[in-house]
């Protein structure tokens, strides 16, 4: 084993591991904006619009999500040479950088996946709940934000602690867009270095720890919320 | 009668040694195909531009040779075990090979490529890339030449295979790559990569190494000196240039 090449390289995994978590953080938030209408349009309605939702969530969740990021990546860049004009737009910093669509392909993901989490807790807040709030005289949006979405949320915390360690151990694939994140940066010194395991196991261990920091975090978010009887 | 059997054998093989080490040389080169260095065609025969070249050269020597094919991993141990004579193979001039073996002068060197769009007035030239994106394949000699002689450069994008950065070249993401030009040759003769060209060669020994060289053992003196005359021979006579253009549109020799 060795292991000199760490200070060499630590600042790269500094940067690969800020671009992980700004990968992971700002997939998370966007895609929860959309998850929990996805989730709730399927309860509630209009029909159509729970089958829109519906079917998203069946293309997002069936097909690899490496498939969707190189469809999205490269697949959107062969395009380009068709519209010229393209490359003088006001755009155009922001298509041929790559992190962004690492980032519109991670938020459709968690949009989708807990899109159909959501639909699930919504579903399991009893009908008592919402009656009982509707005879207090609340309005629908009200009962939304203050019944509906906290008790749904609350259910499914341990659920969505579970899904997000998941959209954490996905990130690598980011890499083959390059989008040198911590993943990125380690075979980089796999390739530099030619040593295979101290790198591997060096970048498993940084896994372990950021998981570790969001199951903590969601206990501690688990403990604050009152519990239901 | 066993000692009888013993130097019939004996004989035999010195006999077959003598014969084998006077009528002809033996070129060792790797067993799989690498066109368009060296393949086996449809009749069973070897083709390509290193065969040519080794049969060039041989000519240029007034030697007689043979090829015989040795699974890559095993060419060294062969050459060095007298089962061959000279490594034919493409093999990269290094410093780790070096203390093993020792190389003729090189043969070929497939230097890099600047690659960038005809329409644009990049023309590899470190000012001419400021403010630009250049595409490298990660972890590459490439890479690290990029690095060292383009500062101007926006940032250099690396990927993880060069067909990756075509890709991007393609769509315009990066203005110009930097790849081997043998690697790149397919791309350019593609009707996609027809609004690219190659702006530059690069070469830089010490970034890039030495080039291809015939492999050859340590105490081989005299069949150094005599590849090293051969080599120079078909350079001189242009009969390496007339092989060459058969195969590539640009000066595989390198500088």
């Amino acid at each position: 084993m060795r292991w000199d090449w760490i200070p060499t390289y630590f600042p790269d995994f500094v940067d690969g591991l800020i671009i992980t978590l700004q990968l992971l953080s700002m997939s998370i938030i966007i895609g929860m904006c959309f998850a929990i209408p996805i989730g709730l349009v399927q309860v509630t309605g209009p029909r159509w619009l729970g089958r829109i939702a519906q079917g998203f969530c069946t293309v997002v969740r069936g097909t690899p999500l490496l498939i969707q990021l190189w469809l999205l990546y490269y697949g959107i860049g062969s395009l380009f040479p068709s519209i010229p004009w393209i490359r003088e737009s006001w755009m155009w910093p922001y298509l041929r950088d790559a992190f962004p669509y690492a980032l519109l392909a991670f938020s459709i993901s968690v949009a989708g996946y807990e899109g159909e989490v959501m639909r699930g807790a919504f579903k399991s807040v009893p009908k008592g709940e919402l009656e009982a709030a509707r005879s207090f005289g609340m309005s629908r949006f009200t009962i939304l934000r203050r019944i509906w979405l906290p008790r749904a949320l609350q259910n499914v915390l341990p659920t969505l602690a579970g899904e997000f360690v998941l959209t954490l151990k996905s990130t690598p694939l980011a890499a083959t867009i390059t989008v040198f994140d911590v993943y990125g940066v380690g075979t980089v010194v796999r390739q530099e270095t030619y040593r295979i395991y101290e790198p591997l196991l060096f970048i498993a261990g940084i896994y372990i720890v950021l998981t570790g920091i969001i199951v903590l975090f969601f206990r501690w978010l688990e403990n604050r919320v009152p519990r239901a009887v | 009668m066993q000692h009888k059997f013993k130097s019939a054998i004996l004989a035999a093989s010195l006999i077959m040694a003598s014969g084998l080490s006077m009528a002809e040389l033996r070129l060792g080169l790797d067993t799989a195909p690498y066109p368009p260095f060296s393949q086996t065609n449809t009749d069973g025969e070897l083709e390509g531009w290193e065969i040519e070249i080794g049969n060039a050269l041989c000519a240029a020597m007034k030697e007689e040779c043979v090829w015989v094919p040795i699974a890559w991993d095993g060419i060294i141990p062969a050459l060095v075990g007298k089962k061959i004579d000279a490594i034919v193979a493409s093999m990269s001039i290094t410093e780790e090979r070096m203390k093993t073996i020792s190389f003729s002068d090189k043969y070929y060197n497939t230097p890099a490529a600047f690659v960038a769009p005809k329409t644009s007035d990049i023309d590899g030239s470190a000012e001419s890339v400021k403010g630009k994106i250049i595409g490298v394949q990660v972890s590459t000699t490439h890479q690290n030449y990029t690095e060292a002689n383009y500062p101007m450069a926006d940032s250099i994008k690396t990927y993880q295979a060069f067909d990756e950065h075509n890709q991007d070249l393609l769509s315009g993401r990066i203005d110009a790559v930097v790849g081997d030009s043998l690697a790149m040759a397919p791309f350019l003769e593609s009707d996609e990569g027809q609004a690219f060209e190659i702006k530059t060669m690069l070469s830089d020994t010490a970034i890039f190494g030495a080039g291809a060289g015939a492999g050859l053992r340590k105490e081989d003196n005299e069949l150094r000196e005599k590849f090293n005359a051969a080599i120079k021979e078909i350079r001189d006579n242009g009969t390496y240039a007339e092989i060459s253009k058969k195969y590539f549109n640009f000066d595989i020799y390198g500088e």
